[in-house]
């Protein structure tokens, strides 16, 4: 099936899955942390946070991936250079997953910002009020209600992010586009191997479509839908 | 340390470069737009079958990644005998799908008009009742209802969701430059190639692609106060006076 190219195409579908995921692990650490920042007290937090997320948020996700990718490159050579050392070359894999958790991670600061603000004042105080340390008032209340309020916009930048990951094959990871793209070439049937790479995509986001449904299910037991 | 000269050598580049991405940006969400309009009515309003069929266009594009979608076009449909034969004889409209402009033009068109025809669709459906009621108390007609009530409330509605599409077209476009267009990324590829020198090269045409981030934010604040004036929060001046 598909001129023996499957067993290719299925080893970029799984690198570019791996891409998907472990960039999304990055970008939730970097959106806690920069909500966190973001709602801080203190400005010298703040100032980068509200930095970090209105540069990533003004630039195209490919000039910012050209941008680690070669200058990455450039600043690993220095380096090396300075310490003598050999050559290094910046491995696309792991320059396509930064970005991509890079600049998610500003997307995410900004949903979860939002969702810390939606949970009332009063039922922190309560917390505190019962003796709770500020570690169990966070793992206790603020946490699982805020992640009831993030839900819906980590799903939305979770399909944003998944398409994203195109990207990482101009870079030249060797990722289910770019593997698609060799066996077009190869074969002169391009069109049948990018439709292959659409079903695999629409497959994932119709897979994540229906996970993140049942998760805000889950996380809004209790909550009243008011009725239209 | 900044190797002015990537950027000063360059900048006639940049500046036709930058003038290629307005171009795309613009006329796709234009073309977008118009196209939305009747597809979100469709969409709502329509028989089951069209809704149905609507509804499978705008998965169909916004489930699969756009650099995908511009390549399946560009690269996937000289692949077609018929398509070539079409070229031959010199067709106006399929000479369209043989130039990397025309491809990209008709992609990122399509691709917009499947979020926008969404987004105008969620705020259809979130017409008031007693807006419809009332017309058609009025005894205006289901055309008319549409023409008069449902589409300016929506279209006023969709304006805070339908900028941040905006500036996701604009961003977009940057990946024209892999189809051998030279917009404003294509331009910094070129000028990092030239002179090695990445920071330079992508670190400017960042900046500018932010101005005109920022440009657009400010049009479409511009609009929602126009449009969209009676929902604005109340300043808190206003409620002393």
């Amino acid at each position: 099936m598909l001129h023996g190219y499957s067993s290719s195409l299925l080893d970029g579908a799984w690198l570019t899955l791996q891409v998907a995921v472990l960039s999304l692990v990055l970008a939730l650490v970097l959106g806690l942390a920069g909500a966190s920042a973001k709602l801080s007290r203190s400005r010298v937090l703040r100032a980068p946070a509200v930095l970090y997320t209105t540069v990533v948020r003004g630039i195209p996700d490919l000039v910012m991936m050209l941008l680690v990718f070669y200058g990455g490159q450039i600043g690993i050579n220095q380096i090396t250079d300075r310490l003598g050392w050999d050559y290094v070359d910046i491995n696309p894999f792991a320059a396509g997953v930064a970005t991509l958790g890079f600049i998610f991670g500003a997307y995410f600061t900004e949903t979860f910002r939002g969702a810390f603000l939606a949970v009332p004042a009063g039922q922190l105080e309560a917390g505190y009020a019962y003796g709770m340390s500020r570690w169990q008032v966070f793992r206790r209340i603020l946490f699982p209600q805020m992640l009831r309020h993030a839900l819906p916009g980590l799903g939305n930048n979770w399909q944003v992010m998944q398409k994203s990951t195109a990207l990482v094959s101009i870079i030249g990871l060797s990722d289910l586009t770019w593997l698609a793209d060799q066996a077009g070439r190869s074969t002169h049937q391009p069109f049948l191997f990018y439709a292959v790479v659409c079903a695999f995509y629409l497959a994932m986001t119709a897979a994540s479509g229906v996970l993140f449904r049942s998760l805000e299910r889950r996380y809004s037991v209790g909550v009243r839908r008011a009725a239209a | 340390m900044i190797e002015w000269a990537v950027i000063t050598e360059n900048l006639p580049e940049y500046a036709a470069g930058l003038w290629l991405t307005l171009q795309l940006t613009v006329l796709s969400l234009v073309a977008g737009l118009l196209l939305a309009v009747p597809l979100a009515v469709l969409r709502t309003a329509g028989p089951l079958v069209v809704s149905r069929m609507v509804w499978a266009y705008s998965y169909f594009f916004r489930g699969t990644p756009m650099l995908v979608q511009l390549l399946l076009v560009y690269y996937g449909l000289g692949q077609f005998e018929w398509v070539q034969a079409r070229w031959a004889e010199g067709n106006g409209f399929w000479l369209i799908f043989r130039e990397p402009y025309g491809c990209a033009l008709v992609t990122f068109a399509l691709n917009t008009c499947a979020y926008t025809t969404e987004i105008i669709a969620g705020a259809l459906r979130a017409t008031p009742h007693g807006e419809i009621e009332a017309a058609q108390a009025c005894g205006m007609s289901r055309l008319t209802v549409i023409r008069r009530i449902l589409v300016p409330g929506a279209l006023r509605r969709a304006i805070p969701a339908y900028s941040n599409e905006a500036i996701f077209m604009l961003h977009g476009t940057a990946i024209a430059s892999t189809i051998t267009l030279v917009d404003l990324t294509g331009a910094a590829r070129n000028a990092y190639s030239q002179h090695f020198a990445p920071f330079e090269a992508f670190i400017f045409a960042g900046l500018i692609y932010m101005c005109v981030t920022f440009a657009l934010v400010g049009l479409f604040r511009l609009a929602e106060r126009r449009w969209l004036g009676h929902l604005q929060p109340r300043k808190a001046g206003s409620v002393k006076a």
